[in-house]
């Protein structure tokens, strides 16, 4: 095996099982956090502080029994769950998680696959994601889970509008739609006050851009306040309602991962991605120093660091709204999505073209 | 009837409103005092009123019934069943004394109408039980919950 093969199926693997560990941290952190917000305490017996109870959750779905209901399609009712966990996971190929390398004369670039068409590509297989709900709300051959799938496939379709919208602002400063190249970019200084470096993140030189971007990643990955393809009110469970044990647990899954991966790209296109904390660059210095391990090695090392706590701030973020903000009604969604949001973002995209023309950005 | 609100131009852009709302509720998840209360460990005390599980009260380890039927008479649910008796020293009292508790409704009249202070309903709440019991004269003697 060569080294670039080799180090290709590490940085798989570890993808790979970064995002499946996701799916139980996040189990806890939403069990638990939701409890603390609205002053309970939530499960807290198994474990250090309750942690065990997502390993006793998900063996709990891994033991039920895995019926499926007689009056559903059953081709289409058992690959559905898979058709919205497998592009979720596809997604994360091209987001970058540390910077590049160059050791004895290799190039190590850390990002599963480096494609031109970088956060394009994110978006068209984020959007193979609501076949896979369609698919479930239809097959499964139930009025509420068919209404809930309807919607959804209105709700993503409105909102990915403006989600692409909101970053060409972005692409056409970086001049590059590849998501190694933006987080790069960003780690230029974009002016200093008081001695402090602000740094190029696409928040501070598009906020209106991140703010678009923000609301209508929550409507892409079905979560609060736009969960309404599963409002339990009205459409009891929406388009997982004929699903039980681990088909379900596909489904939840499916949602942690899109919810990891827009965390990702949130991350990555507003706030410089792998680029060190503040502060972090002196605490590379010392580790460097003390272990007299290679100063590029330590760094690669913090950029990991740096960007791992930049998603899980983002998903303790989806957590917290969700147990903030009450749902929208369908009506008022749309016309967010559409009365509000997309003409923001053409405003945006405008504003920015002249500031790129008049040399301002 | 609706409240008739009018939002100003700073509600209606909800951006600041929701900020308010995160504070609040991160407000709430780091500070606020949580309300649960961990159950097998720590109990809540209801009042001495409340009406729980059965129980007959004895003095000297004589139960104070003299099987006078004025509590089956009263009890709505029908689910008291007395078979009175004699003692040696012409005494009377309940041979038989017992409680259908899935029939019970709780309403206390029991308490209220036992002229000797008898039966009693104690604090008691966790009633749970395998099986469908009837509450037998030697289990309601056991003082469990005794308010004195």
């Amino acid at each position: 095996m060569t080294p670039e093969i080799s180090f290709m199926l590490i940085k798989v693997a570890i993808v790979l099982t970064g995002l499946l560990a996701v799916v139980p941290i996040m189990l806890f952190v939403e069990r638990r956090g939701s409890a603390l917000i609205q002053n309970r305490l939530g499960p807290n017996r198994m474990g250090p502080f309750g942690m065990f109870q997502a390993a006793c959750d998900v063996l709990k779905f891994i033991f039920k029994e895995d019926s499926t209901p007689t009056h559903v399609n059953k081709f289409y009712y058992t690959i559905a769950p898979w058709l919205v966990v497998i592009p979720a996971f596809m997604t994360f190929a091209v987001i970058p998680f540390a910077g590049s390398l160059s050791m004895d004369g290799n190039h190590f670039n850390f990002q599963v696959a480096n494609l031109d068409v970088g956060v394009l590509y994110c978006f068209a297989i984020a959007s193979l994601g609501v076949y896979g709900i369609i698919m479930a709300g239809w097959a499964s051959n139930n009025k509420y889970s068919l209404l809930g799938s309807l919607r959804s496939s209105a709700q993503m379709i409105s909102y990915e509008l403006t989600l692409g919208l909101s970053i060409v602002g972005l692409m056409m400063i970086f001049q590059s739609v590849r998501l190694g190249d933006i987080a790069a970019a960003q780690g230029e200084t974009l002016f200093t006050v008081a001695g402090l470096n602000v740094p190029k993140w696409g928040i501070f030189i598009q906020p209106v851009g991140f703010l678009l971007f923000l609301i209508s990643v929550f409507a892409e990955t079905n979560r609060l306040p736009f969960d309404l393809p599963e409002g339990e009110s009205e459409l009891i469970a929406g388009y997982h309602l004929e699903y039980g044990s681990m088909k379900f647990a596909l489904f939840m899954m499916g949602e942690f991962i899109n919810m990891s991966v827009a965390s990702a790209l949130i991350a990555t296109l507003f706030f410089g991605g792998w680029q060190l904390l503040p502060g972090l660059a002196w605490v590379v210095q010392q580790v460097a120093n003390i272990t007299q391990v290679d100063v590029l090695l330590v760094t690669v090392l913090f950029q990991g660091v740096s960007f791992v706590i930049k998603v899980a701030f983002f998903m303790w973020f989806f957590v917290w709204v969700r147990w903030t903000l009450p749902r929208f009604r369908f009506d008022q969604l749309m016309n967010l999505g559409w009365k509000v949001l997309f003409p923001l973002g053409l405003v945006n995209l405008f504003v920015t073209g002249i500031l790129i023309y008049k040399g301002v950005l | 009837m609706l409240a008739q609100r009018k939002p100003g131009i700073l509600n209606r852009f909800y951006l600041i409103e929701i900020v308010r709302g995160l504070w609040i509720t991160l407000r709430n998840f780091l500070f606020h005092e949580k309300v649960t209360l961990q159950f097998p460990e720590q109990r809540r005390d209801y009042s001495p009123r409340y009406r729980g599980q059965h129980y007959i009260k004895t003095v000297n380890e004589v139960e104070n019934c003299t099987a006078c039927m004025l509590c089956p008479t009263v009890c709505p649910a029908e689910c008291i069943h007395i078979v009175a008796g004699e003692r040696e020293d012409k005494e009377k009292y309940p041979i038989k004394f017992e409680i259908d508790i899935l029939r019970c409704c709780f309403c206390g009249m029991c308490e209220e109408a036992c002229p000797k202070d008898a039966i009693k309903l104690s604090n008691i709440y966790e009633m749970s039980q395998e099986h469908r019991e009837v509450y037998t004269k030697d289990f309601l003697l056991e003082q469990r919950g005794n308010k004195k």
